[in-house]
């Protein structure tokens, strides 16, 4: 009896990883099987308009990453260093517990956060708009990822470079942060995959248009967008568009997450697999 | 002491100070960079206080005409002249379909964590592991995209239409089963959140100490039981907390649940059968936000609509990182 439960929780623990698997696998096909037929040239390179394609959705999600980096990875890498260099007391705690907070926040209120305080205000979407939203969800990843990694740095690094009279800031910044490279450029590259598949916020935001970048007030298109768009459409040339946007969607995320992964393999994680 | 002592003694004191001045006025490099990087991590701070405050400002205009009434009212029209606002119908389908959700969800990320912490074989268990991280992955957007034109079509041939067929007239489940409603909408977060609380719950069962497993398998407990003995009563506070999480993000989860939910407004989105139509709070935000004039009342309404998630998402996160904070920590001690 005792061996029978043994055998019968592990066949549910392994259902249990099938369920988990089988939707993971449905999507991918799915998206693979429907989207492949919609990617060419053309589909890549040209707008609805001019041709049924997405280039003016792939345009805007490479601007908005760019954008959200510029702001966001700065910011996320001096908190970081703040946290792990000076945070081991009470208000770094908070500021860790506060920044694990944000991390899980849903992202429709950060949108909405920046759509009444830059889109109502100036009656106009923007790419900036956009941008200030996904700094504020990338911002939480950076931060502890950074800080995770410069823990990982042995003491003896920092030692050797204090003990060569470096100033602390500067043996923090050359030499720490450049020992800890490897997970900060994870911490970046996950934080990518996340706001490029952001969609919420950007509703609000950037709105989405079927027109390349006109304009730092004029509404932008982005992947994530273009999909939710065309997938309310009752057409099947948009849904068949929705796919393929899906799967250059998809390609972009998980090569990020694969690669990252793939890359630090064997060594100590240091991204939290809450990301 | 003699005088000269007590000049010299003063004299140094002043020094001091003249020093202590001097660093405030002409600070060395490295506390210029403390306090730069102290500054940049308060933006964490700002950007939930702000959000705090332009909420709450933003929804004076809907609070004070509606009072209790917005809380608790279930018609929404946005008709000038005969606007009425009440959130009612949608926080219930909030809560509803994140209760399905953690419901459907907790017991499969349970049995995933359980599988993958204690019992897979090694050599399965961190490509295992990643592949269900892979599902944290996905974009929201794309499970929404999926679930509308793939999951639908098997959720209402094989669980909606034997349920309506045996049970329609049992209140729960009347209605037609099309998968556009409160049913499809759990399920969808319940696949959602299943990366989570498995990630999390498997990494509190892993902190537990090995001494309680290897005490439960010294008096000959099989592997099933020295999970439930010793790992599972020692995490439980951990797991609570990982499925609270859970629950936050089904909370918060915008498009999926928007693009199959139904989309139903008024007293009508009271979710009263599972095979209903619904809404979120989060849906609606999505759904109407660009529709609202800058300083109507709608748009206020809205922005209260958004203030009572942005609280029900404060409570849920603060509470769950604080139970897996407790218990990770423990984790951090046992190492050292």
């Amino acid at each position: 009896m005792r061996r029978f439960r043994d055998r019968l929780a592990y066949a549910l623990g392994i259902f249990c990883v099938i369920i988990a698997i089988v939707p993971l696998a449905s999507i991918l096909i799915e998206v693979v099987r429907n989207g492949i037929s919609s990617i060419n040239l053309q589909f890549l390179t040209s707008t609805p308009q001019s041709g049924g394609g997405i280039a003016q959705a792939i345009q805007g999600t490479l601007l908005l990453i760019g954008l959200t980096c510029i702001i966001g990875v700065p910011l996320g890498l001096v908190a970081g260093i703040y946290l792990a260099e000076f945070g081991d007391n009470k208000f770094g705690k908070t500021i860790r517990f506060l920044n694990d907070v944000l991390t899980e926040f849903p992202s429709i209120v950060v949108g909405i956060l920046v759509a009444f305080l830059l889109v109502v205000a100036t009656r106009s979407f923007s790419p900036v708009a956009g941008a200030f939203a996904l700094s504020i969800i990338m911002l939480p990843i950076i931060t502890r990822t950074t800080e995770e990694s410069i823990k990982l740095v042995p003491t003896s690094i920092r030692d050797a470079a204090m003990a060569l009279g470096i100033r602390r800031w500067r043996a923090t910044i050359s030499i720490v942060l450049s020992t800890a490279r490897a997970g900060v450029v994870t911490g970046i590259l996950l934080s990518i995959a996340r706001i490029s598949g952001e969609t919420a916020p950007l509703l609000l935001t950037i709105l989405g248009t079927d027109f390349f970048f006109s304009g730092w007030n004029q509404p932008i298109d982005a992947l994530p967008l273009r999909i939710f768009r065309d997938a309310s459409l009752p057409s099947a040339v948009a849904r068949q568009q929705a796919w393929g946007a899906a799967l250059v969607l998809i390609l972009i995320v998980l090569s990020l997450n694969l690669g990252v992964r793939f890359a630090t393999r064997g060594r100590p994680s240091v991204t939290r697999s809450r990301i | 002491m003699s005088v000269t002592e007590e000049i010299l003694a003063k004299e140094s004191h002043k020094q001091a100070r003249l020093s202590q001045l001097r660093r405030l006025v002409h600070p060395s490099t490295d506390e210029v960079f403390e306090v730069l990087s102290t500054v940049i991590a308060c933006v964490v701070i700002a950007i939930l206080v702000l959000m705090a405050a332009v909420l709450i400002r933003g929804s004076i205009p809907a609070l004070s005409n509606f009072g209790v009434g917005f809380v608790t009212g279930f018609d929404w029209n946005t008709i000038i002249g005969q606007e009425t606002y009440g959130v009612l119908p949608y926080i219930l389908g909030t809560l509803v379909t994140s209760g399905i959700g953690i419901a459907i969800g907790i017991p499969v990320s349970l049995g995933i964590a359980i599988f993958l912490a204690e019992m897979a074989p090694n050599s399965i268990r961190a490509p295992l592991s990643q592949v269900i991280e892979l599902l944290a992955a996905v974009p929201s957007v794309v499970y929404g995209f999926w679930a509308l034109f793939v999951l639908r079509f098997w959720i209402i041939s094989y669980v909606e239409t034997p349920l309506s067929s045996s049970l329609g007239s049992v209140p729960l489940f009347h209605g037609s089963p099309l998968g556009l409603d409160i049913m499809m909408g759990g399920i969808i977060l319940a696949i959602m959140i299943i990366p989570t609380i498995s990630a999390v719950s498997k990494e509190v069962m892993m902190a537990v100490p090995s001494s309680q497993r290897e005490a439960a398998y010294s008096i000959g407990a099989t592997r099933w039981e020295v999970v439930r003995m010793g790992v599972l009563s020692y995490s439980r506070s951990g797991i609570f907390g990982a499925a609270i999480l859970g629950l936050g993000r089904a909370v918060g989860e915008t498009m999926a649940i928007t693009m199959v939910i139904g989309n139903a407004i008024g007293p009508s989105a009271i979710p009263t059968s599972l095979f209903k139509t619904g809404q979120t709070m989060a849906s609606l935000l999505a759904n109407e936000f660009n529709e609202a004039e800058a300083g109507s009342l709608h748009l206020s309404a809205l922005v209260g609509v958004a203030l009572v998630l942005f609280v029900f998402a404060l409570l849920i996160n603060v509470f769950a990182q604080l139970m897996v904070w407790k218990v990770l920590k423990v984790k951090a001690g046992a190492v050292d």
